[in-house]
């Protein structure tokens, strides 16, 4: 051990590896080495699935846990008593269902909203000639740049103002057209070939009627992607529906829960009850996930595939 | 970058024979649809977007107190006062402002960091040619990114409470977790009192900006907001993986085989040619993540309500608790621009940063030959240069091309 010092001073990285693997034929080496290289990444990666996915597994399991339990034993997988009370609780004797009609309400609304109003912008944008269209697009991109919770007040103002604060039109129009939805369908429709519609004018369909019957037929792909988007961000909204709305009969899941959060339902941490309630309002957006998970990571990433 | 010179280029190859006659005589025509069709559009986001920002201008610079309309006659215009309170006021108004910009300061130092290198460090090894079940991680770490804020944050104030998960498990570590949502200790203080320096000294408490003393605007984030951070970056992460998974497949294979024949190791390739290469994806992830940050808002309204004593306050919280809870419509308004404006000052500032850097000569030989390759792999050609949100549903559409 005396001796050591010089060496292990230089030999600590390559130690590690070559000290073991420095045995009997040298091609083998590097094979070797990869392969160890590859059981690393995936322990490393395996490491980040536990920190990624047990918290969603926890609040599942705790769920279903007494309050005392769920306090005492926060990281058990397996309740010792197993209760649906957090979830008879929120049905049956909170607002719960309110908010999940609410918020199914709006959502619906919204997308449908979002799927016309985008694809009709988005189409002329791309392929109609019109006066104006340079001026309209840039104040589309200038719009886009104005960060949503400089807007909180003043969205406010203009609901008030309107007359719509605190109804369901406020909780809903607002949100029914979004520039980054107009912008999908803009690029989309500009990569369709214009053969095709020229062909549908020369026989004498109307500007509507090509749209309508030729060229959105073809933009499925784009349209399920705004869809789920859309799905997506206003089942998850939580800032509008604060300034749009006061009464509780039209809070939406994320503000009720939120509220329950801050200890809306009385005294006491009552976990399970918070956890299951959160848990629910995943299961939608989780079940979209799962069954469009390919499509949606690529409309995050534009992923080309070899 | 592209879609504003798409728009300016009608048609990239129009049909030979489309003669000048016919398309002019469409075009009046046209002109009466293209309004039509966008008119939702502008109403909607004219009402939502535009109106609003003129009106809380007016507001900014108004007395208006909530009641009744900020239009009608009985609201004063007060020049700039709202704003001079919050810069210059040196009252409790000042302070607030001071205290949120410093909390939401100190998240951005940590949170932008963090999730762009832990984005970039799951992305490369996601990206690995020999792994396998490369969709299963993604799928995992993504997941976090599509469930709602509320939700995270209520799962987040469980894993954190007093006796929750984490500290159950740092106990078994042998550490006395804090109670990490009522903690208001800055953790910059903390590090230094467990040197020994408890309190600051005196060219650092005697002076201050906005209402609160350079020692103070030093404490660190509170441990409640670390937490806070902790969390966003355990939300983004997934995100910003998939836009670096995306740069990286931009990166052909060629270029990454002639580096490895020139004998260049792993951490050399990384460094000298794909982080080059990752440039601007790395623009675009650093930017989003940028201006994301500066906008927390619904963290701290569903889990901490500014506190404990004001640390995770943040400017996007003040400007709803002034307007909506203390019905000081006009300073909320100012808050509100002032944050716009630092949040467009930071962008832009960013943007300059990373611009000056592309010059560098020696980065630059790989670039032209790296994108010629990666433009060549896109294949099948024809598609416009389309943004990355719908590079994955062009392919399926090129193909009709050849009917003429």
């Amino acid at each position: 051990m005396t001796a050591a010092p010089t060496v292990a001073g230089t030999g600590d990285r390559a130690g590690a590896g070559a000290a073991s693997a420095r045995g009997p034929v040298r091609p083998d080496r590097s094979s070797r080495r990869r392969s160890r290289g590859t059981v690393v990444v995936y322990a490393i990666l395996l490491g980040f699935v536990v920190l990624y996915l047990y918290p969603f597994l926890v609040q599942v399991v705790t769920s279903f846990k007494t309050d005392t339990e769920a306090v005492a034993s926060p990281l058990s997988l397996v309740p010792q008593t197993w209760t649906t009370a957090a979830y008879e609780r929120l049905f049956l004797r909170s607002d719960f269902p309110l908010w999940f009609t609410n918020s199914v309400v709006v959502t619906v609304c919204v997308t449908l909203g979002r799927v016309f109003i985008d694809s009709l912008a988005g189409y002329a944008l791309a392929r109609l000639h019109f006066r104006g269209r340079g001026v309209v697009f840039a104040l589309l991109v200038a719009v886009m740049a104005v960060p949503g919770v400089v807007l909180l007040i003043p969205k406010f103002l203009v609901l008030n103002q309107l007359g719509i604060y605190d109804s369901y039109a406020g909780l809903i129009i607002p949100l029914l057209a979004d520039a980054a939805g107009i912008f999908i369908m803009k690029n989309f429709f500009e990569s369709i070939p214009r053969s095709v519609e020229e062909a549908a004018r020369i026989d004498g369909a109307g500007t509507f009627r090509t749209y309508w019957s030729i060229v959105l037929p073809m933009a499925t792909p784009a349209l399920v992607t705004l869809v789920i988007l859309s799905f997506q961000g206003s089942w998850n909204e939580l800032s509008h529906f604060i300034v749009a709305a006061q009464s509780p009969e039209l809070a939406t899941l994320t503000k009720g829960v939120a509220g329950l959060a801050a200890g809306g339902l009385g005294q006491g941490s009552q976990f399970p009850l918070k956890l299951g309630a959160a848990a629910l309002m995943t299961v939608p957006v989780a079940i979209l996930f799962f069954v469009f998970q390919r499509r949606i990571m690529n409309t995050v990433t534009g992923a080309v595939k070899e | 970058m592209s879609t504003a010179t798409t728009a300016r280029v009608p048609r990239p190859a129009p049909a030979p024979d489309g003669g000048r006659t016919r398309r002019s005589r469409i075009h009046g025509r046209e002109g009466a649809a293209g309004w039509t069709f966008i008119t939702p559009m502008v109403v909607i986001l004219g009402l939502f977007l535009a109106v609003p920002i003129l009106m809380a201008a007016w507001v900014s610079v108004s007395d208006w107190s909530g009641r009744g309309s900020p239009l009608s006659s009985e609201v004063d215009f007060v020049g700039l006062e709202n704003y001079r309170q919050l810069v210059a006021g040196g009252g409790l108004a000042t302070q607030d402002f001071g205290t949120a910009l410093r909390n939401n300061a100190w998240y951005v130092l940590l949170v932008v960091p963090l999730q762009t290198t832990l984005a970039l460090f799951l992305a490369v090894l996601v990206n690995r040619k020999v792994l396998r079940g490369r969709g299963a991680f993604r799928t995992a770490f993504y997941f976090p990114s599509v469930t709602s804020s509320v939700a995270i944050t209520v799962l987040f104030l469980f894993l954190f409470s007093a006796s929750g998960a984490v500290n159950r498990f740092v106990g078994f570590l042998g550490v006395d977790g804090p109670n990490w949502f009522a903690d208001a200790r800055g953790v910059v203080h903390l590090a230094l009192s467990a040197v020994g320096v408890d309190s600051g000294p005196a060219a650092l408490t005697g002076h201050g900006f906005l209402g609160i003393t350079w020692w103070e605007w030093l404490s660190g984030p509170s441990i409640a907001m670390s937490v806070l951070v902790l969390m966003a970056v355990f939300t983004t992460s997934g995100t910003f993986m998939l836009l670096f998974i995306a740069g990286l497949q931009q990166i052909s294979g060629d270029v990454e085989e002639a580096a490895m024949m020139d004998g260049a190791t792993a951490w050399q390739r990384f460094r000298l040619v794909t982080l080059p290469m990752l440039r601007p994806t790395l623009f675009t992830v650093l930017t989003l993540g940028l201006i994301g940050c500066w906008q927390v808002f619904d963290q701290v309204y569903t889990a901490t309500q500014g506190g404990p004593a004001k640390t995770t306050l943040t400017p996007a919280y003040l400007s709803y608790q002034a307007s909506f809870e203390q019905q000081d419509w006009g300073r909320g308004a100012a808050i509100a621009f002032v944050l716009f404006g630092i949040i467009v000052a930071f962008a832009a500032f960013q943007r300059w940063v990373l611009r000056e850097r592309t010059t560098v000569p020696r980065r630059r030989r790989f670039v032209p030959t790296g994108v010629a390759a990666a433009t060549s792999a896109r294949g099948a050609g024809g598609a416009p240069d389309s943004g990355a949100a719908v590079a994955a549903t062009d392919r399926r559409t090129t193909e009709p091309e050849e009917e003429r």
